[in-house]
């Protein structure tokens, strides 16, 4: 039976490189995927865009293409990646010239765009879901709109010989089940393929996650070698199923517990999980161990795709100001509870009311609050304010007011921090499929 | 007991929303876990962080239970004051529970 062999080599934008170059050296892979997009990260890559039209993608693009382009080149892996966020045509323009500079030739570099949807979300004035009102009555300034793409136009891309492809907002598993569809003619209703295939990429798109990354918990779970970790590979057969494996050497590990929990992560109902190809659904999912390492998958589903696609949207919601102090030493919590009480009091005396504030004792409650960390006395605590202003200025009095805990608040303060930090927030609606239209060009090396 | 002898966890976030999933280390401990680990519970557990309703999905033939919390990460990644911005260590904090 055919198979493919699909490497991930990054599970978020600022993801290690080492690992990308050993599955490109090592892991006898045909394909490379840099899976580089969190749900704000084209917000802000619009933001830089706008200031400057040649940014807006990946700050490590330069870095892995540099790292890799060489390796997959002569080993004619294909790489498919949403690194491009905001800006897919200038991050494909940078990436022609990192390859000409290496002395590279024959590579074809598809760009992928449409995704960009902000004219016509705000000409349609859909529905946020959150804010739970049309744009035009939510008073949010939309700063972005990007559409989660689904295959389609990626194995376009991969039909017309693409050996890179660069893309913007695509759904994570997508990127890797292209690569499927595109090897296997898996056509874009055979739904159960979809479902499989798009199982698959949900596990290997997160890199590390599935390989023992953000898994061990020394005495219940230890795996070998983190610092070291390798990413993972999907040797997938045309029938959908996957083994998950790594490069042998590799550190970390492939075991049934860390693909279930990969597998239900950042998933909502387990049979319905929705991407633009399909509805696809993991409750028959099976995992089987047939080497050390070698995680065989089976049983997903998938039914009929939707008619509408996701659309995140993006706005500005104002400053975030923060201030931090440390205390040490006996009474440090008490005195860490009297500087945040001393603050309280400051901004009432001040007259100054952010829309929300948080008060918090690192080290004792600031991660879940007082009823689920009880019993915790450590020997120091830092003392956190944060609060949420429109206004910029307001918010800098957070952090100014922290900072004056030096000489005006309890013993022994040290380590002030303090920051003001705009922010980009995230609201999502639903957009007609055949409003958005992607294009899909190239560029020749 | 705790839930963390017998069961591993790991937390996700979309939006405002945050999800838990409960592993069992051995499958035939998934009934067991599946009765005491309610919906319900789990709402009450985090009651001071989960504003929304706590929903659960059962996967019996992973012995796994996936938990989808509405409102509870203060607004989401982007503009949440909490220290923890993608309440990634709501999962540690849910295997600290006796059961």
């Amino acid at each position: 039976m055919k198979k493919v062999r699909i490497g991930c080599g990054a599970g978020y934008g600022g993801d290690r490189i080492e690992p990308a170059i050993e599955l490109a050296q090592e892991g006898d892979i045909d394909y490379l995927i840099f899976e580089c997009l969190a749900e704000r990260t084209i917000a802000i890559g619009q933001r830089q865009k706008k200031q400057n039209s040649q940014l807006g993608f990946n700050e490590f693009l330069a870095a892995r293409m540099e790292a890799v382009l060489p390796i997959c080149a002569e080993k004619k892996i294909k790489i498919i990646t949403n690194m491009g966020s905001a800006n897919p045509r200038a991050a494909a323009d940078l990436t022609c010239e990192i390859a000409k500079n290496l002395g590279l030739s024959n590579l074809k570099i598809a760009i992928i765009e449409g995704d960009n949807v902000y004219d016509t979300v705000i000409k349609q004035d859909l529905k946020l879901d959150e804010a739970g009102t049309l744009i035009s009555k939510s008073g949010k300034d939309i700063i972005s709109a990007n559409a989660y793409l689904g295959a389609a136009p990626l194995v376009e891309a991969l039909q017309n010989g693409a050996d890179i492809i660069i893309a913007g907002r695509v759904a994570d598993p997508s990127l890797f089940l292209a690569a499927m569809m595109f090897e296997f003619d898996w056509q874009d209703n055979d739904w159960d393929k979809l479902g499989k295939g798009t199982a698959i990429g949900h596990l290997l798109e997160c890199a590390g996650q599935i390989t023992g990354g953000y898994f061990a918990d020394p005495g219940y779970r230890d795996v070998p070698n983190l610092a070291r970790l390798g990413f993972p590979i999907a040797e997938v057969t045309e029938d959908g199923n996957a083994v998950i494996t790594k490069v042998a050497d590799a550190g970390g590990c492939v075991t049934i517990d860390t693909c279930k929990q990969q597998l239900l992560y950042e998933i909502h109902k387990p049979d319905a999980y929705i991407t633009p190809d399909v509805v696809a659904d993991f409750t028959g999912i099976k995992f089987k161990e047939v080497a050390k390492n070698c995680i065989a998958v089976s049983g997903a589903r998938g039914k009929q795709r939707t008619e509408t696609l996701k659309v995140s949207v993006g706005y500005c919601d104002g400053f975030i100001g923060e201030g931090e102090m440390s205390y040490a030493g006996p009474g440090a919590v008490q005195r860490g509870r009297l500087a945040l009480d001393i603050v309280k009091e400051r901004l009432s005396i001040c007259h100054i009311k952010p829309e929300e504030v948080r008060f918090d004792l690192i080290g004792i409650n600031s991660l879940h609050g007082e009823r689920l960390s009880k019993n915790v006395e450590p020997y120091e605590v830092r003392a956190r304010v944060a609060a949420r202003f429109i206004d910029k200025n307001e918010a800098a009095f957070i952090g100014n007011e922290v900072e004056t805990l030096y000489t005006n608040g309890p013993a022994g303060g040290g380590g002030a921090f303090k920051s003001v930090k705009e922010i980009i927030a995230m609201d999502s609606t639903l957009l007609e499929r055949n409003l958005v239209k992607v294009n899909v060009s190239y560029l020749e090396v | 007991m705790k839930l963390r002898e017998i069961a591993h966890s790991r937390t996700g976030d979309k939006g405002n929303i945050s999800n838990i999933s409960i592993i069992a280390y051995d499958i035939s401990d998934y009934e067991k876990i599946k009765q005491i680990v309610t919906a319900e519970k789990v709402k009450n557990y985090f009651a001071d962080i989960v504003k929304g309703d706590v929903i659960r999905y059962e996967l019996p033939n992973l012995g796994a239970l996936n938990f989808v919390m509405y409102d509870a990460l203060g607004g989401g990644v982007t503009r949440t004051l909490s220290h923890d911005m993608h309440g990634k260590g709501l999962s540690a904090a849910l295997m600290n529970m006796d059961i």
